[in-house]
């Protein structure tokens, strides 16, 4: 018998496996949210001085790739019936939250360790400020802390597509704009302390939904 | 039969009094409460704009607890009475919205302004607009009771977070003051009638409201059994 985390674990390596057979989701994810910085560029004018905004772009491209990626998350295993096959699994169904919520997590820091350099690049940033590791880290998990309930909601509803976004970003805002406000700072420079109260907000909002959404995981799922 | 004309004769009686009070709470602000100094006129729609916030919060509530009530219990009722909550919250929110838009712009000068109550309420709206959505959604009955119910938990304890997370990004931009001085007697009197006024409308509309589901309810189970003698 393997220990919770194991089974937690085993979950998670599921994902993996089958993400590295068919590099489905991180590819798409790369490519959607560089699309998406792109796209908002374009209210840039040229030469012009990217960093009151550069912020606020990189998350909002986070934010809707995340969106996307989470969707994905479930949809795959309902499309295949492994969602069933997931459920039979004599595991608690918060392990089974656990495991697709931590395998979200890792899509999408892979994810963010691609975009970040190109979005330094592309918006002529003068550096990787390591406080930045840490603001992706805490949004990131609770975007997926979330996200996870949402996208098992979603994927049962009709207009799926419609409902992730819709459950997803309201409940979300208080990370994406402690996200926002404290990339802002870290961009120009700022220190630990300038931010401690932006990574205060995540970490709460991380902690506060760590604990409730597995509690109401099984009432998500159940048939 | 008795108990159901009891029931009737009571909901008659609190509409009978949501009206009269109603009334009275439209005297006093229109007639009674003086003008407010360097508002004018406009700040007569403070009188509504709060007990209408005041309720939305109340009605949220409400979902809050009949939702962990219903996941407990599994009991339809309480899934009624959750999501006819929701709904007169989600209308009050927005009127709420919308009578704060009328009085910004006499008194800040601006339509919106991303203060951190607006701000708030915005994503507040959005949440319960959510809930309601996913329940009309869901694919079948249970499963769009439990899924409201879901958001219903999830969505209210975000609520003091979103507030905690748009206050911290305002303290770098001051907002303005809504008042110069205090509330005085004869307004402090006006905006209390208001405000249990319009809680009796809530109280109305939620008996109204549930009670309506009640009978669509019933209506669906005794086609099911008709469909199925037939």
């Amino acid at each position: 018998m393997r220990s919770a985390a194991g089974k937690t674990l085993a979950i998670v390596w599921k994902d993996i496996t089958s993400e590295m057979r068919t590099k489905e989701i991180a590819t798409s994810l790369i490519a959607f949210a560089l699309l998406v910085i792109v796209v908002v560029s374009f209210t840039l004018e040229p030469g012009e001085n990217t960093s009151p905004i550069a912020a606020g772009i990189l998350w909002v491209a986070f934010t809707f790739a995340g969106v996307l990626g989470l969707s994905r998350s479930f949809a795959t295993e309902k499309d295949k019936g492994c969602l069933q096959g997931l459920m039979l699994c004599p595991v608690d169904r918060s392990i089974l939250y656990l495991g697709k919520m931590l395998s979200i997590v890792v899509f999408m820091i892979v994810v963010e360790i691609i975009i970040i350099p190109i979005f330094i690049v592309l918006l002529d940033q003068s550096g990787f400020p390591p406080q930045l590791a840490v603001i992706a880290l805490l949004a990131t998990i609770g975007f997926a802390a979330v996200g996870t309930l949402f996208s098992a909601m979603a994927v049962n509803t009709r207009a799926r597509e419609v409902m992730m976004p819709l459950l997803f970003l309201p409940v979300a805002s208080p990370v994406i704009i402690a996200a926002i406000k404290s990339t802002a700072l870290v961009l120009s420079g700022g220190s630990w302390g300038d931010i401690a109260s932006w990574l205060g907000v995540m970490a709460a909002f991380d902690a506060i939904f760590l604990a409730v959404s597995p509690l109401v995981f099984e009432f998500v799922i159940e048939e | 039969m008795q108990a159901l004309k009891q029931n009737t004769r009571s909901v008659n009686g609190l509409l009978g009094l949501t009206f009269a009070l109603m009334i009275a709470a439209q005297f006093l602000i229109f007639v009674y409460v003086p003008t407010e100094r360097t508002m004018g006129v406009v700040q007569r729609i403070f009188y509504f704009h709060v007990p209408l916030a005041w309720n939305a919060f109340l009605a949220f509530a409400i979902v809050f607890v009949c939702s962990i009530l219903y996941l407990r219990s599994r009991d339809m009722k309480w899934d009624r009475l959750a999501r006819s909550s929701a709904e007169i919250g989600l209308l009050f929110t927005t009127l709420v919205l919308i009578t704060g838009t009328i009085w910004d712009k006499p008194a800040w000068g601006v339509w919106w302004t991303w203060d951190p109550r607006l701000t708030a309420t915005l994503i507040l709206w959005f949440i319960y607009l959510a809930y309601l959505f996913v329940s009309a959604y869901a694919t079948e009955e249970s499963q769009g009771a439990r899924y409201a119910a879901v958001i219903g938990i999830i969505g209210f304890l975000d609520v003091p977070i979103v507030a905690l997370a748009i206050v911290l990004w305002q303290t770098q931009h001051p907002s303005p003051l809504i008042f110069e001085g205090g509330l005085t007697g004869s307004m402090l009197l006006t905006l209390m009638v208001s405000i249990v006024a319009f809680t009796l409308l809530y109280l109305s509309l939620l008996i109204l409201r549930n009670s309506l589901r009640r009978d669509t309810d019933e209506i669906k189970k005794l086609k099911q059994y008709m469909d199925e003698r037939n």
